[in-house]
């Protein structure tokens, strides 16, 4: 009869915090694969969260610790995926019109509003300061920042980052339209095309990175890595490696991110009251983020004649592209000739630069 | 679990979020002034 206890032993060592962590794996492929919610990485960490909530896995010791470790523990991964993104991102509707960047700026408000918030609920400064991060609409950032700062809650983070990240479209709407009026929402912005060289385009990732660098050195990594990927891109000669940046990488670094992340997603560290606070907080920072592009935008408007579409300060958020998407929609909602996509594209790839200094202001405060 | 409630450590937060913002602004105020500069330099004639 022992000979049958192999069986069941390792069953009966499973508690019933062990299957909410299964059942939320099951959640996370469940909204990755029906609802499309930023599949590439809610796939992968659900499946991990799966993988290290069996009671006795080998894969929490094994494998998962070791990616953790090797890629998470020391930023290599969410920075590698930085150089992807860089080589994505074409920031000629930016360089023409290069004041588009003060609205990237205005919306990473709702971190540090978020930072004075879970200060309330969280004693310890660098938990409060990775939270606040969820706030730049970033999950490389949100990752490396949380990490770095050795938060103990860098699963709920970045399950909070990127969820709210594929929740945009639901949670930005409302929030432009209760702070602006429908005229304001109809406001045209011809965009008027401007030709850019090759150099300023070749420049501008050095320029950033030295810039962003010598005032805030925390944030050399994050925004170095950027801005590799987006000279890879725009020197010309390199082709084929953005082509590998793009695509092979990204993706690549996906997988190992998405199921490595899970290795923070043991019932133990991810089944308490904080990750709802956490993920309460996060909402409030994306809230917060898109109130302070609109109102800045308004706020340029009192004092400029050239009207702005107050919309686009939203885009400011990051979340590249969907938010700048989602602002061009909205303005065609309200006008079917307003075409606003230059301008919010252009806010919105400012967004992603603002928020990784953004990412460096928070670790020289807090990563002492 | 003990609940952690601390209302003033809001208040205790508000120079943070007065010193980060205003360094985001000073960087990208120098970004868009260098960006002008290299456009100006650098335009197609």
């Amino acid at each position: 009869m022992d000979n049958f206890a192999i069986l069941y032993e390792n069953l009966l060592k499973f508690s019933w915090q062990d299957i909410v962590m299964i059942l939320l794996g099951c959640l996370l492929i469940f909204l990755a694969i029906k609802k499309e919610m930023e599949p590439s990485l809610l796939l992968p960490m659900g499946l991990g969260t799966i993988l290290v909530n069996i009671p006795g896995s080998t894969a929490l010791i094994g494998p998962i610790a070791e990616l953790y470790e090797a890629g998470i523990a020391n930023e290599l991964f969410p920075l590698l995926l930085f150089i992807g993104i860089g080589a994505m991102i074409d920031f000629g509707p930016l360089l023409s019109n290069p004041k588009l960047m003060l609205f990237g700026a205005a919306a990473q408000f709702g971190i540090f509003f978020t930072l004075s918030m879970a200060s309330i609920f969280f004693p310890e400064a660098k938990d409060a300061a990775s939270i606040a991060i969820i706030g730049a609409a970033d999950g490389p950032t949100s990752i490396a920042v949380a990490n770095t700062l050795g938060s103990n809650y860098v699963g709920a983070i970045t399950v909070a980052a990127y969820s709210y990240m594929a929740l945009v479209p639901v949670i930005q709407p409302p929030v432009i339209k209760a702070l602006t009026t429908k005229k304001e929402r109809m406001i045209r912005m011809p965009y008027e095309q401007k030709s850019v060289s090759k150099t300023t385009r070749i420049m501008f990732p050095i320029i950033i990175t030295v810039v962003a660098s010598a005032i805030v050195p925390d944030a050399t990594a994050l925004i170095g890595f950027l801005m590799f990927g987006n000279l890879i891109r725009e020197c010309g000669v390199l082709d084929s490696l953005s082509d590998t940046a793009q695509n092979v990488l990204a993706n690549l670094i996906t997988i190992f991110l998405g199921i490595s992340v899970a290795f923070n997603m043991v019932a133990d560290k991810f089944l308490r009251v904080d990750t709802l606070l956490i993920m309460g907080l996060g909402l409030i920072a994306f809230i917060v983020d898109t109130a302070g592009g609109v109102l800045f935008a308004k706020l340029i408007n009192v004092f400029s004649k050239k009207k702005i579409n107050p919309m686009i300060g939203a885009a400011g958020i990051s979340a590249f592209p969907m938010s700048g998407r989602i602002v061009h929609k909205m303005g065609l909602a309200e006008d079917p000739q307003n075409h606003l996509l230059m301008h919010s594209i252009g806010v919105n790839v400012s967004g992603q630069i603002a928020s990784v200094i953004a990412g460096g202001i928070i670790l020289s405060m807090f990563g002492g | 679990m003990d609940f952690y409630f601390n209302p003033a450590g809001f208040l205790g937060r508000l120079p943070n979020m007065g010193v980060g913002m205003l360094v985001i602004f000073v960087v990208i105020g120098l970004i868009i002034l260098t960006t002008l500069l290299i456009n100006w330099l650098f335009s197609d004639k």
